[in-house]
């Protein structure tokens, strides 16, 4: 896996230090791979929410018992009243079809990602955060710098953060499996075969309702991303995560 | 250099071994019979899997059933399509006369009055439907396991799948002989402590608990044995797939 990029790039690079990769190939390839299933999960997911945009606690709920919330858009199915007047396209069929499709995806790679990242110390050496950097007031100050939109400096582009690693960590351990997990108590075979999945999450409706707030989060944590990536330099931080380093080191 | 090529040995023999498990795993899901028969297509590997997966760790799984103070005190029914004038005229005898006629691979191809039917052993479960829209309840179902009505027909050791037909025309499912000889694979006739009503699919409804709803279908009127799905419909298992929808819905 470009093992040309070993040596020096052109004459002009810097002499002597040859160029590291910034991310391994397999973490290329698994982030590139999750980040399309998550898009198709997304838009898919969406799909099948608009044929019933409303949420309920507990085991059941249809149209005939009180909401937890209703989400104030049309819906595809014309048995669901939404006060609209007009039903969306319905697409329920080929979504579901590919939203399974690509939550298999989307899990193997995750898997293949998470046994790579243990056995080669890539989540010990790239996310866990030091020790030294988890006091209140280095969070605190570099929350701040966050806010204020202060530019990451160089050194930024080599290496995570403490905010960086502490988010991607929340993503790969907690929103990830919540939402494999949620979306697993949706299901009936699975409800039968193990049902400890539904019934400590307080029955399948409940399922239901977490995994639209886990996706939720995860929207939001795609959004902020691509803003940082933005704002830290998009070409760079593309060319890191598509070939392995950034333009220079400069 | 030394944890490089250490990782790229791991990843090579990860992606060798994935690429050889998946090559072994199809010759075994064939052999098995574990390809559902809309297995095909762009979304085949992702049915297949979920099939797959969900035959090997959930065959005999019995679906939860819950405390009578459960049951839904508002059950909810989608609108079906105007059930006809032959369901009119069964419906004003009040389903004196509806069959239920068994055929395909069994030794004595049979027809059940709704009596007959209700003079197997009973059952009565008190089950989730979840319906493929997001929505759910839990009600008490009532009637005959579908393997009794199978051992009185002599199904031949060949069969593979039930196909049932509602009298609904177009309206047709199939489940593999897993959920037909499932304990709580129902010919329900019966809903909270009372007849089924036609809303909820009386007379008779297959109740397939293990999967979602649009499985359970009202109104049947036969079942055919089978060994092969390829000679039903457009082959694809059931009227599901024909419009769109997974022919496994166990999810």
């Amino acid at each position: 896996m470009a093992d040309s990029a070993w040596a020096p790039t052109s004459a002009s690079a810097i002499p002597t230090t040859a160029v590291p990769a910034r991310h391994s190939g397999v973490v290329r390839v698994t982030h590139w791979v999750t980040a399309l299933s998550f898009l198709v999960l997304l838009v898919t997911g969406v799909e099948i929410l608009i044929s019933h945009p409303r949420f309920y606690w507990g085991e059941t709920g249809n149209v005939l018992t009180p909401a937890l919330f209703k989400l104030p858009i049309p819906a595809s199915r014309h048995t669901f009243p939404t006060g609209y007047g007009y039903v969306l396209p319905d697409q329920n069929g080929w979504s579901r079809y590919l939203h399974f499709q690509a939550a298999w995806v989307a899990v193997l790679t995750g898997l293949f990602y998470v046994i790579f990242g243990v056995l080669t110390g890539h989540f010990r050496r790239n996310l866990l955060p030091a020790r030294a950097d988890l006091s209140w007031r280095k969070l605190s100050t570099l929350l701040a710098e966050h806010l204020r939109f202060t530019r990451a400096d160089e050194a930024g582009a080599w290496s995570y953060n403490v905010l960086q690693r502490l988010t991607y960590l929340f993503v790969i351990f907690v929103l990830f499996p919540l939402v494999i997990w949620t979306g697993l108590a949706m299901s009936p075979a699975i409800a039968a075969a193990f049902p400890i999945v539904v019934t400590v999450l307080g029955g399948q409706q409940s399922a239901r309702t977490i995994h639209f707030f886990v996706s939720v989060f995860l929207f939001i944590f795609l959004l902020v991303h691509v803003g940082m990536v933005w704002r830290a330099g998009f070409r760079n931080r593309m060319r890191a995560m598509i070939g392995g380093r950034p333009a220079s080191r400069r | 250099m030394n944890h490089f090529s250490r990782r790229k040995l791991i990843t090579a023999a990860a992606v060798a071994g994935g690429a050889s498990g998946l090559a072994a795993a199809a010759g075994l899901a064939r052999r098995y019979g574990l390809i559902p028969p809309d297995g095909k297509g762009i979304y085949g590997p992702g049915e297949t899997l979920t099939y797959a997966a969900q035959r090997l760790l959930t065959r005999h799984a019995l679906a939860r059933e819950f405390a009578p103070s459960q049951i839904s005190k508002t059950p909810f029914a989608n609108e079906v399509d105007p059930l006809g004038d032959e369901f009119q005229r069964l419906q004003e005898a009040g389903f004196a006369d509806w069959r239920l006629a068994v055929d395909g691979l069994v030794a004595r191809p049979a027809s059940f009055s709704i009596p007959e039917i209700k003079s197997f052993p009973r059952r009565s479960q008190i089950t989730h439907l979840a319906c493929e829209e997001g929505w759910s309840y839990i009600a008490e179902w009532i009637g005959t396991p579908l393997f009794h009505i199978l051992d009185a027909v002599g199904t031949l050791p060949q069969a593979r799948y039930v196909i049932y037909r509602s009298i609904q025309p177009d309206v047709w499912e199939s489940i593999d002989m897993a959920d037909a000889l499932h304990p709580q694979t129902l010919i329900a006739h019966g809903m909270n402590g009372d007849e089924l009503p036609v809303k909820f699919g009386g007379p008779l409804r297959l109740r397939v608990p293990r999967q979602l709803g649009y499985k359970s279908v009202k109104y049947i009127n036969r079942l055919t044995i089978a060994d092969d799905l390829k000679r039903f419909g457009k082959g694809l298992g059931s009227s599901s797939p024909e419009a769109g929808y997974a022919w496994y819905a166990g999810i």
